[in-house]
């Protein structure tokens, strides 16, 4: 068995890691692909087909604009994963970064820390309210004032972490073997930071979903003409008590998600784990 | 002795933690040099600096102040990048083989990482090492593809061992290496410390407090008490007539296994070691020595040799030399 499939077959094991992975990739797939090949407009008005209950010609129904909500979240969806996936990343890497020289380099704590403590006491919407007022309206400063906020979340957990596993008995003994620190950093503490890391980033893909929703509701987030899940319950969200499958289809689209790559997530971070690995 | 047999020497050594008015002095004014080839055993209660001294030996931790010659070198004053390269020749085994090793790294990885480190066994010849290493501390060479936590205590106290062994070191710390094992583990490991001395000739500084695994394994032993030596003797002078009071008393407090040998005149330690940040004046152990005199509290006592190779730090000269282990059984 070639190690690929091995590995495969690890992070199959729990078949509900197995439906969630598949899940996700139709999601994925869906969202990327379908657009492509499909020459609808998603943001095509129809007026007299306003707030429509789902049947047969829309699946999902019609939002207060008459556009054909199942359309609209297979678009919506390009947007929302880009934004919950570049902000994941992206703030992963800050904070991981940012959490590891603090907690390893005792100097660089405070001054890193101090600005990471500035920048928590703000509350998340109101900093990237401001964020997105400073920088502009649009999808890649959205991701940017979100990474802004979600950084200093990762490098906290992240520090936190390593100034435990600094400790550890391990660190002095490739310290005694003459293990450099950038191999210190790289072969020992980082591996061991990765399950609360892999947490981090599956939370802020969630959350980052939902804030570019906040912010988009407050007429703040990515440009209307860009349907993302976030803007189309905040544009239906006073229609709702009339047709509440405008809210209901991008909202099961934005937890389906975000549930599914938790799993994922989880079922990655327990691949990493040698000690829930079963005995080769 | 002559000091070319002398592999590792230290002198004045101190190290404080903390700062203001009363650091924490851990290990305060301690030297002692280690010939080659030879176990020195080190001695002490929980607190005493034992494994502080041990660590600073091998530059794991910085020394306050003192000296540590080494193969030309004082390693005290060298920076951690210059200690790199000497620290093939530089190693420890750990208190607690269930945290020196890295959970997320394979046995292989472990022990290829000390090798790589130093450039020994590339290529081809890494993975005969690695399977001989194993096989040198009596484990099977598949075990190299298992991850740590695959073992037992036992088993990854001899990982330990072959780390440390896999740079081809002339001197080994040995941290308390049992305390964390099974008895019955313990004897293995011994056995294979033991072994391995004899084999590569050692050199070797053993932290403990198991009193009975000094006397089988150790050369000369050091009695650290609060941060400083108390007695220093070859093991079978110790022993047999253990000089110091504090000496005394730790022999005192190991288990007799035979009731009929245990008597009433065994000076018991009374009451807990001393806080290091705030150490009595004169002497460190006047306060729970029973022989203590006033004059004990005026300066602390030198260290002063009382019979060949037999040091001790105490003004009382005039106690009785009272056999520790009674009639043989």
């Amino acid at each position: 068995m070639n190690p690929l499939t091995a590995l495969l077959k690890r992070l199959f094991h729990r078949r509900v890691v197995l439906i969630a992975a598949l899940l996700l990739l139709s999601i994925a797939a869906l969202a990327l692909i379908f657009p492509l090949l499909s020459d609808v407009d998603p943001n095509a008005i129809a007026v007299l087909d306003r707030l429509r209950a789902p049947s047969a010609a829309h699946w999902a129904g019609t939002d207060e604009l008459g556009r054909d909500l199942a359309m609209r979240i297979v678009w919506g969806g390009r947007y929302s994963i880009l934004i919950g996936v570049a902000t994941a990343c992206l703030s992963v890497i800050a904070g991981t970064v940012l959490g590891l020289l603090a907690g390893f380099f005792r100097r660089l704590d405070a001054p890193i820390m101090r600005v990471v403590d500035a920048m928590m006491s703000f509350p998340d919407i109101l900093l990237g309210i401001s964020l997105v007022s400073i920088l502009g309206a649009s999808l890649w400063n959205v991701v940017l004032a979100l990474v802004i906020v979600y950084t200093p979340r990762v490098a906290r957990v992240v520090r936190a972490s390593t100034l435990v596993i600094r400790e550890l008995l391990f660190v002095d003994a490739a310290r005694a073997i003459g293990v450099g620190t950038p191999r210190i950093l790289y072969a020992h503490i980082l591996p061991n930071l990765m399950s609360p890391v892999l947490v981090q980033l599956t939370f802020i893909f969630a959350y980052a979903i939902l804030a570019e929703a906040g912010l988009s509701f407050l007429g703040v987030g990515v440009p209307p003409e860009i349907p993302t899940w976030g803007t189309m319950i905040a544009s239906s969200l006073q229609y709702a008590d009339q047709a509440f499958w405008t809210i209901v289809f991008p909202g099961v689209a934005i937890i389906l998600t975000a549930l599914c790559l938790q799993i994922v997530g989880d079922g990655v971070r327990d691949l990493l784990d040698p000690k829930l690995r079963e005995t080769t | 002795m002559s000091d070319n047999d002398v592999l590792i020497e230290a002198r004045g050594l101190r190290k404080f933690f903390g700062g203001g008015a009363h650091p924490v002095r851990a290990v305060d004014g301690v030297s002692f040099s280690i010939r080659r080839g030879e176990t020195l055993g080190l001695v002490g209660e929980s607190g005493s600096g034992k494994s502080t001294i041990g660590r600073m030996l091998i530059r794991l931790l910085d020394p306050t102040d003192g000296q540590i010659h080494y193969a030309g070198h004082d390693l005290a004053k060298l920076s951690q990048r210059q200690m790199r390269p000497l620290r093939s020749r530089l190693q420890i085994i750990f208190q607690d083989p269930y945290a020196s090793l890295n959970p997320r790294m394979r046995i292989r990885q472990i022990l290829g990482e000390a090798l790589d480190t130093h450039g020994l066994a590339k290529g081809h010849a890494r993975a005969p090492r690695i399977a001989e290493l194993l096989e040198l501390v009596g484990l099977r060479a598949e075990y190299a593809e298992r991850y740590p936590h695959e073992f037992s205590g036992g088993q990854r106290q001899r990982i330990g061992v072959a780390r440390a062994l896999a740079v081809e070191p002339d001197f080994i710390v040995a941290d308390e290496p049992l305390s964390a094992l099974d008895v019955s583990i313990q004897a293995q490991v011994v056995n294979l410390l033991g072994d391995l001395k004899e084999r590569f000739g050692l050199t070797m500084l053993f932290i403990s407090h198991d009193l009975d695994v000094v006397e089988f394994l150790c050369d000369r032993v050091i009695v650290l008490y609060l941060g400083k030596i108390m007695e220093v003797a070859p093991t079978r002078a110790l022993y047999n007539r253990p000089l110091h009071p504090y000496t005394r008393a730790l022999f005192a407090a190991a288990p007799i296994p035979d009731p009929a040998q245990r008597n009433a005149e065994r000076p018991l330690l009374i009451g807990d070691i001393p806080s290091p940040a705030n150490p009595p004046s004169g002497c460190v152990f006047r306060t729970r020595c029973a022989y203590a005199l006033p004059a004990c509290a005026e300066q602390a006592p030198p260290l002063a040799e009382v019979a060949p190779g037999h040091w001790k730090a105490c003004l009382r000269d005039d106690l009785n030399p009272l056999p520790n282990k009674g009639a043989p059984i």
